[in-house]
């Protein structure tokens, strides 16, 4: 079985400054991580690959720091990784972003399961992954929390929806996406590391990709940034002390007629 | 023609709250532009009991699009109907709720159309002049909000969290049209599909779109005291929730699971017990419109950001505010 896993480099978790002219994430001098629900994604992959053999490709479009989220997934487990880098794919929204690496899933060829993380934490969108299924044409299942079987080119997996679980049944190829409960993301191993560290990751660009240009980057992606806030953080609200019986009871009180006042209860 | 569109839920035929909660989002665009609203129902069998409610929340008018084929959520499927009735139609504006499906099928959509979509919007409006919907949401975990706008693609797509807006209430005054769109066979994608549901009986929630939330942390010290979070809950009519360290520590379900790698939540009221505030877990919290912590350490983030904190231990605290609801809820003592 082959296996790809588009991952996603991003701000170590919330540390993070916008450009306010052009509403991007301002990515200098900040730390960078796997995005930690991708990680996910990778021990889904690699899990599979142990029961059923095959490989594990790390897909990740970003600058060319990018290598160093690549490499970490090698350093899992992975076979191997290629990077998506150019200028020109610079602010891409999530339509031209899901372009451009179904067109890299396209360049490394013939796959059975694209596995992504539910969501990234910067972006926050979880637009990629079926945006990627929609541009190769493939059937798409989200918030994967279970795979019962893989067999006979079909794959039966549990989706977590609002009332419950629901049941697909999807053909080979497809693209899940999975959430944290599907399975506890393993460590890098020292020889994992030791490869990664050896392993030349291969960029793929506008050099040798097979691109429309007109859907590239900032031009070619259809949603525009037009403004920024940051919102007030704290909402000045009341805070009680309930230190003891008596100041419980007043504590709750007024508690109470603060939800009534809000029309609560 | 109707310009503004909303993709109405329903599941096993009942339509979903949430469908006239975007539909009054779409009427304040529908006005603001001088045009029609119309809600797109797929399903199986979906009475016209259904459809007239969505008339009476706002719609003017109501695609109705029906097919076994069509009963559950495949979102190939719904994508191809959707991209036949779009290209009919020609909307302008497609709201959608930021569900398990809608934010599956609008992504899928969006890319089948070439069209911009903003997900988990708060806000939308109409730019004065052009016409262009402002789509306004949180990002990198609630920190900040950016407003987006597709200048150049139609449609322009957007979804909106469940409990996010309020519905209008049912006008039986109004009147509308119901178009009956016929299912073809090449609208059926047919490769994926539904085996079944499983329900969890004894630990099932939809913290998304629930009103209430009332949330447990590692401050409750052990599994068996979310029995009192829950009991608080069932008196507010709400749903429980949890930190993540909670669900790590087995109390209860992921699905309760609230944060960054859990569930973005919009309640008209959240309580959060022993949760310190972490900044992953805030961000699944800061588009709730009324937060109070209960927490014993005064410096605990979580009452930074409420409206309402008691700095006290839970073990008192939360059973003092039982006794207050059980009198109000006539139950005893
Ligand atoms: C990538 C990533 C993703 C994450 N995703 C999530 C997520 O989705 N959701 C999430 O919640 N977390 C998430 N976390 C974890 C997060 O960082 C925190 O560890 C977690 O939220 C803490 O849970 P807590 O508040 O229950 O526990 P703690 O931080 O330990 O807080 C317990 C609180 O209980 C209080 N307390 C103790 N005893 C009492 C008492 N008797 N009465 C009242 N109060 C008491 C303490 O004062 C303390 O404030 C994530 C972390 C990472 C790195």
């Amino acid at each position: 079985m082959k296996i790809i896993v588009p991952i996603k480099q991003v701000p170590e978790t919330s540390n993070v400054k916008m450009d306010p002219e052009t509403g991007t994430v301002i990515r200098a001098g900040v730390e960078t991580v796997v995005n930690p629900l991708d990680l996910y994604a990778l021990e889904t992959a690699l899990r599979l690959k142990e029961q059923h053999g095959g490989t594990v490709t790390a897909l990740s479009m970003g600058p060319p720091q990018a290598v160093k989220a690549l490499k970490e997934a090698v350093a899992m487990g992975c076979d191997d990784a290629v990077l998506v880098s150019d200028r020109k794919f610079g602010g891409s929204d999530t339509w031209a972003t899901s372009y451009t690496l179904a067109q890299a899933v396209k360049k490394i060829g013939d796959y059975d399961l694209i596995i992504a993380g539910e969501r990234a934490t910067d972006g926050d969108t979880a637009q990629v992954g079926p945006g990627i299924a929609s541009w190769l044409d493939i059937p798409v299942a989200t918030y994967v929390a279970r795979i019962e079987t893989v067999k006979d080119k079909h794959i039966v997996l549990e989706r977590l929806v609002e009332d419950g679980y629901q049941i697909l049944s999807l053909p080979l190829p497809c693209l899940m996406t999975v959430v944290k409960e599907i399975a506890a993301p393993r460590l890098p191993t020292l020889g994992g590391k030791i490869r990664a560290r050896e392993l030349t990751i291969p960029v793929f660009s506008t050099e040798n990709m097979e691109l429309e240009p007109a859907a590239l980057g900032l031009k070619g992606s259809p949603t525009k940034v037009v403004k920024i806030d940051t919102p007030k953080v704290t909402r000045g609200g009341k805070v009680v002390r309930a230190g003891d019986d008596e100041a419980v009871v007043s504590a709750v009180d007024e508690l109470m007629s603060f939800l009534e006042a809000k029309g609560i209860v | 023609m109707s310009f503004v569109w909303t993709i109405a839920e329903q599941h096993d035929g009942k339509l979903r709250d949430v469908s006239f909660e975007l539909l009054a989002r779409g009427r304040k665009l529908a006005d603001k532009l001088g045009t029609k609203l119309a809600s797109v129902l797929i399903g199986d069998k979906v009475g016209e009991q259904a459809m007239e409610e969505l008339i009476r929340r706002g719609a003017d008018e109501v695609y109705s699009i029906q097919d076994p084929r069509l009963a559950n959520f495949v979102c190939e499927s719904y994508a191809r109907v959707l991209t036949r009735v779009i290209k009919t139609y020609q909307p302008s504006i497609i709201l959608a709720a930021a569900t398990s499906s809608g934010r599956t099928l609008m992504p899928y959509l969006a890319i089948k159309v070439t069209a911009g979509l903003t997900a988990d919007c708060t806000e939308l409006d109409i730019e004065e002049g052009t016409g262009n919907l402002l789509q306004t949401r949180p990002a990198i975990g609630g920190n900040i909000m950016a407003t987006i706008k597709t200048p150049d693609h139609r449609p322009q797509m957007a979804t909106v969290r469940p409990k996010s807006s309020r519905p209008l209430p049912a006008d039986a005054s109004r009147s509308g049209k119901i178009i009956a769109v016929p299912v073809t066979d090449d609208m059926i994608d047919g490769r994926a599909t539904v085996v079944g549901y499983r329900k969890d009986a004894t630990d099932f929630v939809n913290v998304e779109e629930a009103d209430i939330v009332v949330a447990g942390g590692k401050g409750l010290k052990k599994g068996d005291n979310f029995t009192m979070i829950r009991t608080l809950a069932d008196s507010f009519g709400g749903v429980v929730g949890a930190s993540r360290e909670a669900v790590d520590r087995g109390w209860i379900g992921y699905p309760h699971q609230i944060g960054l790698s859990g569930k973005t939540i919009s309640p008209k009221l959240y309580i959060g017990v022993g949760i310190s505030g972490s900044i992953q877990h805030l961000a699944g919290i800061k588009t709730s419109e009324i937060i109070v912590s209960v927490n014993s350490d005064p410096d605990a983030s979580l009452h930074k950001v409420a409206d309402f904190g008691i700095v006290g231990d839970a073990f008192q605290v939360v059973p003092e505010i039982q006794r207050r609801m059980d009198r109000r809820n006539g139950g005893a003592k």
